[in-house]
């Protein structure tokens, strides 16, 4: 019974996700926002590595450093995505009030909203990675694709990020006008510490302590071993994750997810309880 | 059979953002309410009286600081998941709604997160919005409605999903009167046909909860100051006599409290036309000529003089000393 309640609201979410993200007037539009400002973002990275390395786009480093951001279009998107949706529907269309107070599970909602945005960033990826494979001889599938390890990794990575992005979601709450400040900053980190465009060897050991914390560092590794399993082996520095088996690497990103669950899951009953006793749910700047 | 709603004691209290910018208001000031099922129940007092904080209370929107409130016999702070499956929130005076769906979509969404089945919801959706006026609208975008419709339409979302318990604030605020009466006459209409519901609903309108409300509290300033049916209210000012004067303009209104047989007074300065118009409650008729002898020993001319059947404006007056606005 409660299952069936949750999957109905999380398909009235999800559909409501869509209605909004498919409302572009224009397709064109849409098809601008979705497809071709990751790919720009993409091809400004690729023209930075030509500059600075003067290089080569075929060698296992260009594919790793690739790879790595398309995939991170998916942390960058989730966590902003999440607290979005609270955003909108608190000062925008002043609903987050009717839907608190309706008898579902909130993250369930949150989740289905959501949803839909994830779908429109793998379009953005997998773009991405046909123009990388296709135009830049970015080496996926060379030694073919580890197709359980890929899928695995990535949906336990994409739950991982939807609950992170509950619990800032949940920090929205609590703040005033749409602060990206706390996104930004945790997005950052990853992006910096998780190794998505350069091996966390380069990092200082104590931060690479720190690295090795982070579920996204293992996410990043499981899906470019999934994805290119020959290309991971040639990398002669190594990732600083090359100790760890392909199962020891699921592992350890379940295990650093699950704490990341844990601590999110507390994060965002914290900040719903303090959000209720400071009456900041129905709260709009305007007030 | 729990009580709908129960409140003991019930405080909030609101704390600035930082110590130095201003002091806390006490929105609730311990408040103990009971509404029994199938009550129609209002909640009158002024602008700033306590009225929302109360409904965001009962609704599960915010926490009380102090005290205890029940709805059905849960409580609002712990048992928030068995409240929020029997109630359902309408505020007034607010545009919300997903502009982008159809009014017909916007309604249908929210009965699936009450667990309506889709063919009732459909169906209900489409009586109630021919009911309000607005089946024409059924499939135009939410946010080419007038706030009105807006409005009608977030009614229609309270009711639509058959609560046990329904909140509404200030369900007519900014109407006009045709909107308003159709409001009215649904609410008046759903729980006299449904025994087993009940109406919580705030205002500010004294002829709204007189015509609508089978009890009213009165409250001001986060306190309940009386809670009886509207004509034992009225009861409280049978033995005062009420009275209306309408003069020129009235410098000097100092005198008029301190005259025997006065209980209280309010009044108004219009300087658009120099009128002053002032409202009695009288302990004894014959404060009547030595009120006439003040004001035109004050220098004003009266224009109209008329003794009025007790409304709640003249309980509230008797009880707070002031008028409503
Ligand atoms: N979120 C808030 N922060 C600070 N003060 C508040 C807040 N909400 C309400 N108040 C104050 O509490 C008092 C009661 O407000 P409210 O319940 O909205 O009254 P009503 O609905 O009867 O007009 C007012 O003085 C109001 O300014
Ligand atoms: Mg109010």
């Amino acid at each position: 019974m409660a299952v069936t309640n949750d999957l109905r609201t999380f398909k009235n979410a999800a559909w409501l996700g869509w209605q909004m993200e498919a409302n572009w007037t224009d397709p064109f539009l849409f098809a601008t926002y979705s497809i071709v400002r990751p790919i720009a973002g993409t091809l400004i990275l690729v023209f930075m590595y030509l500059v600075i390395t003067n290089g080569e786009t075929e060698t296992a480093f260009f594919s790793y450093m690739y790879v790595g951001n398309a995939f991170y279009m998916f942390v960058a998107e989730v966590l902003f995505g999440v607290t979005w949706v609270i955003h909108d529907d608190r000062e925008h269309f002043m609903t987050l009030k009717q839907v608190y107070i309706a008898p579902i599970k909130f993250y369930v909602y949150v989740f289905g909203r959501s949803a839909i945005k994830i779908a429109i960033v793998s379009i953005g990826v997998l773009i991405t990675l046909a123009f990388g494979v296709f135009v830049l001889g970015v080496q996926v599938g060379s030694g073919g694709v580890d197709v359980p390890l890929f899928v695995l990794s990535l949906l336990l990575g994409l739950s991982m990020l939807l609950v992170m992005g509950l619990a800032m979601g949940g920090l929205t709450f609590l703040t005033a006008k749409h602060e990206g400040g706390i996104n930004e900053g945790v997005a950052g980190v990853f992006y910096v510490l998780s190794g998505v465009i350069f091996p966390i060897t380069v990092l200082p050991h104590w931060v690479q302590g720190i690295s090795m914390a982070l579920p996204v560092t293992y996410w990043m590794e499981a899906i470019r071993r999934g994805l290119m399993p020959d290309a991971m082996s040639e990398i002669a520095k190594g990732t600083g994750l090359e100790g760890l088996s392909n199962l020891e690497l699921v592992g350890a990103l379940l295990l650093s997810a699950f704490a990341f669950l844990v601590l999110s899951v507390a994060v965002f009953k914290y900040a719903d309880k303090v959000a209720r006793r400071k009456g900041k749910i129905d709260w709009t700047s305007a007030y | 059979m729990p009580p709908a709603v129960e409140t003991k004691a019930l405080t909030r209290v609101f704390h600035p953002k930082k110590k130095k910018e201003g002091k806390s208001v006490t929105a609730l000031a311990g408040v103990d309410l009971r509404i029994e099922q199938g009550e129609l129940f209002g909640m009158l007092g002024p602008n700033g009286a306590g009225k929302t904080t109360l409904l965001k209370i009962l609704s599960t929107l915010l926490l009380p600081t102090s005290g205890k409130a029940y709805v059905a016999g849960f409580d609002v702070e712990t048992q928030f998941q068995a409240v929020r499956k029997r109630i359902n929130m309408v505020s007034g005076g607010e545009i919300s709604g997903y502009g982008l769906l159809t009014v017909k979509e916007n309604l249908w969404m929210f009965t699936q997160f009450y667990g309506m089945k889709s063919q009732l919801a459909l169906q209900r959706i489409d009586e109630m919005l021919d009911q309000f006026g607005l089946a024409d609208k059924k499939d135009e975008k939410v946010r080419a409605l007038s706030t009105g419709q807006r409005q009608k339409m977030n009614v229609i979302r309270g009711f639509v999903t058959d609560p046990e318990i329904i909140f509404l604030d200030e369900p007519t605020l900014g109407l006009d009167v045709n909107a308003s009466r159709t409001i009215r006459e649904y609410i008046v209409d759903w729980v006299g046909k449904r025994k087993d519901r009940t109406v919580l609903l705030t205002t500010h309108y004294m002829a709204e909860a007189d015509q609508l409300c089978g009890r009213i509290a009165i409250i001001d300033d986060g306190r309940i100051l009386a809670c009886d049916t509207p004509e034992n209210l009225k009861k409280m000012v049978k033995t005062s006599t009420m009275l209306k004067l309408d003069t020129t303009h009235l410098e000097n209104k100092q005198g008029l409290s301190s005259i025997r047989g006065v209980e209280k007074f309010t009044f108004t300065d219009n300087p658009e036309n120099n009128m002053t118009s002032l409202r009695f409650v009288l302990e004894d008729e014959a404060a009547v000529s030595d009120i006439v002898s003040s004001v035109i020993a004050g220098g004003a001319k009266i224009l109209g003089l008329r003794k009025t059947e007790p409304t709640l404006e003249d309980v509230f007056i008797k009880l707070v000393g002031k008028g409503f606005e």
